[in-house]
């Protein structure tokens, strides 16, 4: 049987605000248990919420570049659940009435472009962790986490396969990342994922049975666990069996899913609006400073590279992943006017450099101006490219400029033509049995007299130069 | 008279002409309470020695001329609201040994302003109840007749006032809980408009309803009362940032061509008749004052009490989620696993009303349900509160008996949750609508019960109750009487 697959993606993503969303505590990463807390977002008896306006502008921010609306009027709800993580037995989110509706992102495959819907964008608190001992039945709660920001990002079911889930994914990462408002660390929980599918017989229009699937920590994992079931559900129909609508955890090591919780043990989470706050009114004039503020997000500065820097589309895309390293890449052309140099550079060597020590390019030690210089110095011969392969890996090691360097080292290019001709006439004398053969047509042997250049001036003569003296010389 | 039978501003004047200490004070409650809190049992815990410290300090104060609205004067404080480093149980098992880290906003304004706390005061169980029958700690009693409920939810916090165990106190008024009691036990009693009073640190029961008001023994120390608790607090987000007049400046003023609606509603089959008379009374001392006292409808009337009963609990039933045993307070002993450790520990914390309001409220927001009950009550909701804001296009005030009946013995309507939820008929629509309202005392029953009297008006609009309160006051000329103990 030939099936459709239907995916549909719930994101959650942490909001990079100093403070959690309803006291003041810090929302940085890996502090001591229950460090960051306070009467507040310990959920004690008789405190009450006041929202950080930061997580609303963060919000606003993440629903334009994802082409929603933002409602005029917001408010938050109890989503009310028992858990030990969960101080106040409600988490505060939203819900009838969420921030922004009715978005979109488009993706682009094989030069075809699909529009994603969003459904909705809504803003939510976190939850503390639980820490269990592995020696014995106790379990610890830490609440650092607790009142930390979240946005939720729900997208329709228009996703037809899992490569597309994770593009869309990618994309939602790589905005949010352009945004500023989230750091986008999986690993760390700061990007996360639930994934709802199902299939059907190509050509059906009601939608299967669905199941949701949760804990995949990174992108290659929401791909696998897709990937895992929808061959499950296939299974399932081709033996006359049917899906069960029922939540699933990833088992990453075993690459398989199993149930979580079915629909019956689901729980009701008795939803209303939160008493304690009140509703959030976002008028066109805010609405308009946020939209100020965006930065260029990712498909507009790749049209524009393309435009502008006429680079291939592949350097466009490397380049344009992240914003700092398209910010890098623009103050370098910006300085040597050489776009497809400065991307091959870039790209290359750099990035190289880069990953080997998992250092991002806001921790390259090259400054943009030494790069740029150094293509310069190429552009003007003084450098040959193989020299300059030398000394950027030297700018890198150091962080000095390419001129120090090649100061220090005394990779001066050779490009007096008197002082090449010299030793052009002596390495022709001491070679004459070469001579003979390459002018009785052998040509392969001119390599071998460029290499006996380079060999005399230990690497500095001007290739270009040696070249053509060389054939202006042998030729007699 | 005693010290602790002093008003207030009676006290502040003594204090001002240093004729009394703020020791000498303190130590007259105190001796008041040694006296008779073993029969009122007003109290859930008394603050003794730090009282007395308190009131050393305050007379160095008194000394330097340094005197505060309050200096020198004892106050107790509903079980309800957080005290930090002092226990405070909400009357509940659930808390009986929580410890709140931080200080409510309300004791913070309090003591800055030079009060000196007597004691944490009796309460039904999370303020849930008529009649502080409910409290984990025992019921309390009215210093009127000892046989009977002092009111609820505030009961300790009113019985308290009556008896002279403080000179006056603070409680919390979520479908009648301040003023109830403050007429049953002959004081005044207000709740102020929602927003008005921070909520910070009050410990929820129904959020969209719950207030915080004083207990006084007149209408003066009730203006004074308000003029520290009232003001805007920015750890609340429903607190509304409105300018807060003195309060002071309405006593004795006139209330000529005030016109005072009589809402027919609550003039109904089932109120006392000794109740009916003494209203019928009061509204003759008001129109003898220069009102004008005309018939009003207050339409919805009829449908406050089921309103009430979906929305406090529904929200009762979240903020309650969080009594679960795995952070402070009671946890049921020897529990194995999570789900067990959440339902002993909330089998045995709770009492049976708090329960079965959890259950009300849980059901009401039930899928499925929810519809039918939250939202339709919220939706009644402001139909009620529309019904207020017509009525306050003529009328300044509302008037309205406080109380059905009077004060009702213990233990008479503990198997019949409805006939107890009918003794806060007049006073649950004010926290629906979110409007103020006072309690004052009007007179007694044949059998020496206190009756009271309830003004209502719109929206902050305290000012208006405390002139009318005190030109009723003035004129009514009730007989001054002291419970007899």
């Amino acid at each position: 049987m030939d099936f459709e697959t239907i995916i549909g993606l719930e994101v959650h993503a942490q909001m990079l605000t100093d403070t959690k969303i309803f006291c003041g505590c810090s929302t940085k990463f890996g502090a001591a248990p229950n460090s960051h807390t306070c009467p507040v977002c310990l959920g004690m008896p008789g405190v009450l919420p006041v929202l950080n306006k930061k997580v609303v502008e963060y919000a606003m921010k993440m629903a334009l570049a994802t082409n929603c609306v933002i409602n005029k009027s917001c408010e938050f709800a109890r989503k009310n659940y028992f858990y030990p993580d969960l101080p106040k037995g409600y988490q505060i989110s939203q819900y009838a009435y969420p921030l922004a509706e009715h978005g979109y992102v488009l993706l682009e495959t094989n030069g075809e472009q699909r529009k994603i819907g969003i459904t909705r964008i809504h803003m939510e608190e976190d939850a503390g962790k639980l820490l269990h001992d592995e020696h014995n039945p106790v379990s610890y709660v830490d609440l650092n986490r607790t009142g930390v920001p979240l946005i939720e990002i729900v997208s329709e079911p228009d996703m037809r396969s899992p490569e597309e889930a994770a593009d869309y994914l990618k994309r939602l990462h790589e905005i949010l990342v352009y945004l500023e408002i989230c750091d986008g660390n999986m690993e760390e929980g700061s990007f996360r994922c639930d994934a709802n599918v199902s299939i059907r017989p190509r050509g059906q229009k009601e939608y299967g049975t669905r199941t949701e699937l949760k804990n995949m920590n990174s992108f290659r994992n929401v791909q696998r666990a897709l990937e895992y079931e929808i061959k499950r559900q296939q299974y399932l129909v081709e033996n006359g069996e049917t899906v069960v609508q029922e939540t699933r955890l990833w088992d990453d090591a075993q690459g398989v899913t199993s149930s979580m919780r079915s629909k019956e043990e689901a729980h009701d989470y008795r939803y209303f609006p939160d008493p304690d706050l009140v509703p959030i009114m976002i008028d066109d004039a805010w609405v308009k400073k946020i939209n100020e503020e965006l930065p260029e997000l990712p498909p507009a500065k790749r049209e524009r590279f393309i435009k502008d820097y006429q680079i291939p589309a592949y350097d466009v895309g490397v380049l344009t992943a992240d914003k700092a390293l398209a910010l890098y890449y623009e103050e370098v052309v910006k300085l040597c006017n050489k776009p497809k140099v400065a991307s091959n550079w870039l790209m290359g060597d750099v990035m190289r450099f880069l990953n080997e020590d998992k250092r991002s390019i806001r921790e390259c030690p090259i400054k943009p101006e030494s790069l740029a210089d150094m293509i310069k110095l190429i552009e003007e011969g003084a450098i040959s490219g193989k020299m300059a392969k030398e000394v950027v890996e030297d700018m890198y090691k150091t962080g000095k400029s390419p001129q120090e360097i090649i100061k220090e080292k005394g990779l001066v290019q050779i490009t007096d033509e008197g002082e090449l001709v010299k030793a052009i006439t002596s390495i022709i004398e001491a070679n004459q049995a070469q001579v003979v053969e390459y002018r009785g047509g052998k040509e392969k042997v001119f390599g071998f007299f460029v290499g006996q250049v380079m060999k005399a001036t230990k690497g500095k003569a001007n290739p270009q130069l040696v070249n053509e003296l060389l054939k202006k010389m042998l030729a007699g | 008279m005693e010290l602790n039978q002093l008003t207030i501003h009676e006290l502040q004047e003594k204090i001002k002409n240093n004729s009394v200490t703020a020791t000498q004070i303190t130590e007259s409650v105190f001796s008041r309470i040694d006296a008779v809190e073993e029969r009122v049992h007003s109290y859930i815990r008394l603050m003794k020695e730090d009282a007395l410290a308190a009131a050393a300090k305050a007379d160095v104060d008194i000394k330097k001329g340094n005197i505060k609205p309050l200096t020198g004067i004892p106050i107790a404080l509903k079980d309800i609201v957080c005290t930090k480093g002092i226990t405070t149980t909400c009357g509940s098992r659930i808390l009986h040994n929580f410890v709140p880290p931080y200080n409510s906003t309300v004791v913070e304004k309090l003591r800055s302003a030079g009060a000196i706390f007597i004691g944490k005061a009796n309460m039904d169980e999370f303020a849930m109840g008529s009649s502080t029958e409910t409290s984990y700690f025992g019921p309390t009693r009215n210093p009127w007749d000892l046989e009977r409920i002092p009111g609820g939810s505030s009961g300790g916090s009113a019985a308290a006032v009556a008896a002279d165990e403080c000179i006056a106190s603070i409680g919390s008024d979520t479908g009648g809980s301040i003023r109830q009691p403050a007429a049953l036990c002959g004081i005044v009693g207000m709740k102020p408009t929602y927003g008005r009073v921070s909520r910070f640190g009050l410990i929820a029961f129904a959020s969209s309803l719950d207030q915080i008001g004083p207990f006084t023994k007149d209408v003066e120390d009730c203006a004074i009362m308000m003029n520290i608790i009232a003001g805007y607090d920015p750890k609340e987000s429903t607190s509304v940032n409105a300018e807060v007049p003195d309060y002071r400046q309405f006593i004795g003023r006139d209330i000529k061509s005030w016109k005072i609606g009589i809402p027919k509603e609550y003039f109904i089959e089932g109120v006392d008749p000794e109740v009916n008379a003494a209203i019928k009374k009061a509204i003759r001392v008001i129109e003898q004052s220069g009102g004008q006292c005309v018939e009003i409808s207050l339409p919805h009337t009829q449908y406050c009490v089921a309103t009430y009963y979906i929305i406090a609990p529904a929200e009762a039933s979240s903020n309650l989620a969080r009594y679960d045993g795995v952070k402070y307070g009671f946890r049921a002993a020897d529990v194995r696993e999570l789900l067990e450790m959440y339902k002993i520990t909330r089998m045995q914390g709770f009492g049976s009303e708090v329960k079965r309001r959890i259950m009300i409220g849980t059901y009401a927001l039930s899928a499925g349900y929810y519809d039918a009950y939250y939202k339709k009550a919220s939706q009644v909701r402001a139909l009620i509160k529309h019904d207020f804001d017509e009525a306050f296009k003529p009328c300044d005030v509302i008037l309205t008996p406080t109380t059905p009946t009077p004060a009702f013995k213990i233990g008479e309507k503990t198997d019949d949750p409805l006939q107890m939820y009918l003794s806060d008929v007049f006073t649950i629509s004010t926290n629906l609508a979110g409007i103020p309202g006072i309690s004052v005392p009007c007179g007694f029953t044949s059998r020496g019960l206190p009756i009271g009297v309830q003004f209502l008006a719109g929206h902050f609009e305290e000012g208006k109750l405390i002139q009318i309160a005190s030109a009723y006051e003035k004129n009514a000329k009730i007989e001054k009487r002291r419970p007899t103990l």
